[in-house]
């Protein structure tokens, strides 16, 4: 992995050392090949290590084959402030997009998870690592738009080290906006689930994330508003080598579950499955969706959306 | 190629412009200067009664954020601020103005008193951010953060937000959504402070003065970016120059800022509020088909 320029700890946990190779166990010392890791849902399968997943790789092991529709993905951030640190951020963003193919840290959409529908807003942390900028922000709220108007749950993935300094205040108002989003779906009555992977912390677990109906979170994942390092230079604090980690998480009452990487789809089913009508079953096919673009949603959508079949407008 | 409109074009050259200019770090100065006047200083000058609420009636009370019923040009508002110390003992104890959980959940439990009894919320904005602690991070700092924001959208009372002094990051944000939000000339408002901006990007601290001129967390930035509806200007040299005229200030501005909050129906507020928030960001479009995969 290339160094990441934002706010947090490089994941993993080895602090000493020199570099790892990025398919290189960092708990067990396990090397595998591309091909194998991919096949193992990026899970070590000597020491059940959860490995960084992208955000495409990890729509393909969470949603239905054929199913999921990007929406958004045409947003690319602008840089108002024109902002150079030892780096112009718009050499950065360009960097990012050629390593990584994604135009920003979220992409957006909507899909089929064994047969229910659901709005998708899933984090890539490879992308300037996972921060959230104006892009980011306005593609949550286009996927939380896509789940008010259909009537189906939204699945949130992240991966973040917080809020992106290179867009300053309008990266802190991204907070706002988010959870504006997510008041939204409250008032609407659209349930929420938000899955938190390593790292997510800074401004986007201390806003969107944190509010799901249901937390849940993978194995060893860190989960803290500041990272070890901030905590220990800024407060003289020692930390334990489990904090911020998911399983603490857990045992302090911050999530509901954590749950290992090749269950979670699984559990995401079972929980589309209890937030739907209990007249509902899931279509069979596996049909792509078509795209929506926009309009109010009457009846018929919500039912259609529910089934995860939108229909194309406009 | 990505495509932006004219105004986002008009903001770059307007800020490339006015690269490194001295206003912005002596904006920091002053923003944190020891004798700038705090929350409970304006509070003495702005209201004619007032009652400190205190506790979050689950674990302590966090002396770093106060609230308080209070009366204001006769009618009773729900105050809440910041609040860091004059001397040693007081910055100690009220933690430099950095909030813990519990500090977040008394803001949560004034909001649901002032939209109960239909309350307007005045909410002063100081603090170099939310508490890095291990108790602060065991009782669920973040998650506490996000509820805290998640409570001032959700009320449909008029809600009005001032930044006095130094407006960090997620901790200061968790009491700024509002239907108005004001900034004092000489406050700072950014989502990271200029020493923590400077460690990460340019791994040096010292560094804080570029940082700070990188990406402009003043008043005038703020204003021009949307984010602020308007700047509430101080006395000569700062507001501790004469506390008296910033406080007379202050009030004109958040007397106008409560009017016009009021005259958003009950009924729309939230979404209102809700929708104000929604179009702040600044982002371009390319071409390209929309992608499928799988
Ligand atoms: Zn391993």
């Amino acid at each position: 992995m290339t160094p990441i320029e934002v706010n947090i700890e490089r994941p993993g946990g080895e602090e000493s050392g020199g570099r790892r190779h990025p398919n290189t166990c960092p708990t067990c010392r396990s090397h595998y090949r591309e091909d194998e890791l991919r096949h193992a849902q990026r899970v070590c399968p000597h020491c059940g290590h959860h490995f960084a997943v992208g955000a495409m790789e990890r729509i393909e092991q969470l949603v239905d084959p054929g199913t999921f529709v990007e929406i958004g993905s045409d947003l690319r951030a602008a840089d108002p402030l024109a902002f150079v640190d030892i780096k112009p951020y718009i050499d950065r963003l360009s960097a990012a997009e050629l390593q990584t193919g994604l135009g920003d840290s979220l992409v957006a959409g909507h899909g089929r998870i064994v047969g229910r529908g659901a709005a998708l807003a899933v984090m890539d942390f490879a992308f300037m690592g996972g921060s959230m900028g104006s892009v980011m922000g306005e593609r949550f709220c286009l996927a939380a738009d896509h789940a008010e108007r259909f009537g189906v749950p939204l699945i949130s993935v992240t991966a973040s080290g917080g809020a992106r300094m290179q867009e300053n205040i309008l990266a802190l108002m991204q907070m706002a906006k988010t959870v504006g989003a997510v008041d939204g779906l409250r008032e609407a009555g659209v349930p929420y689930i938000s899955i938190l992977a390593h790292p997510t912390t800074g401004g986007v677990i201390a806003s969107f994330a944190s509010l799901g109906d249901v937390v849940v979170a993978e194995p060893g994942a860190l989960l803290s508003f500041a990272g070890p390092r901030v905590v220990e230079q800024t407060t003289g604090e020692k930390t334990a080598a489990d904090f911020g980690r998911a399983e603490s998480n857990l045992r302090l009452g911050q999530l509901d579950a954590v749950v290992p990487r090749r269950e979670l789809r699984g559990e995401l089913a079972k929980l589309l499955m209890l937030f739907s009508p209990a007249e509902d079953e899931p279509t069979g096919d596996n049909e792509p969706l078509m795209t929506i673009v926009e309009g109010d949603a009457n009846p018929i959508d919500k039912v259609l959306g529910r089934l995860g079949l939108g229909r194309r407008r406009g | 190629m990505v495509r932006v409109s004219d105004e986002v074009r008009r903001l770059r050259k307007r800020f490339e412009a006015r690269a490194e200019e001295s206003h912005i770090w002596d904006a920091v100065q002053l923003a944190r200067n020891p004798d700038r006047p705090y929350t409970l200083d304006y509070a003495e000058r702005l209201f004619t009664d007032a009652f400190e609420l205190r506790g979050d009636r689950a674990f302590s009370d966090d002396e770093a954020l106060i609230t308080m019923l209070a009366r204001y040009h006769g009618q009773t508002v729900v105050a809440i601020g910041h609040q860091k110390g004059r001397d040693l003992s007081e910055r100690t104890r009220r933690m430099f103005g950095m909030p813990h959980p519990e500090g977040y959940r008394k803001a949560m439990r004034a909001v649901e008193l002032a939209e109960r009894l239909g309350y307007p919320i005045l909410t002063f904005v100081d603090t170099p951010g939310a508490y890095p602690g291990v108790n602060a991070e065991e009782r669920g700092q973040a998650g506490m953060i996000a509820r805290s924001i998640l409570s001032f959208c959700q009320a449909s009372v008029p809600i009005v937000a001032t930044v006095i002094g130094e407006g960090g990051s997620g901790g200061a944000l968790a009491i700024a959504v509002a239907d108005r939000v004001l900034m004092q000339q000489n406050a700072i408002y950014s989502v990271i402070s200029p020493e923590g901006c400077a460690a990460i990007l340019w791994k040096d601290s010292g560094q804080a003065r570029k940082a700070a001129y990188a990406f402009r967390p003043t008043a005038n930035a703020c204003l021009d970016l949307g984010v602020i509806d308007r700047i509430v200007e101080e006395p000569k040299g700062g507001a501790h120059e004469d506390v008296d005229a910033a406080a007379k200030l202050l009030d004109d501005a958040i007397r106008h800022a409560l009017q016009q909050a009021e005259m958003i129906p009950a009924a729309e507020r939230r979404r209102a509020r809700r929708a104000k928030f929604r179009q702040m960001g600044v982002w371009g479009v390319v071409d390209e088909p929309t992608g499928d995969i799988g």
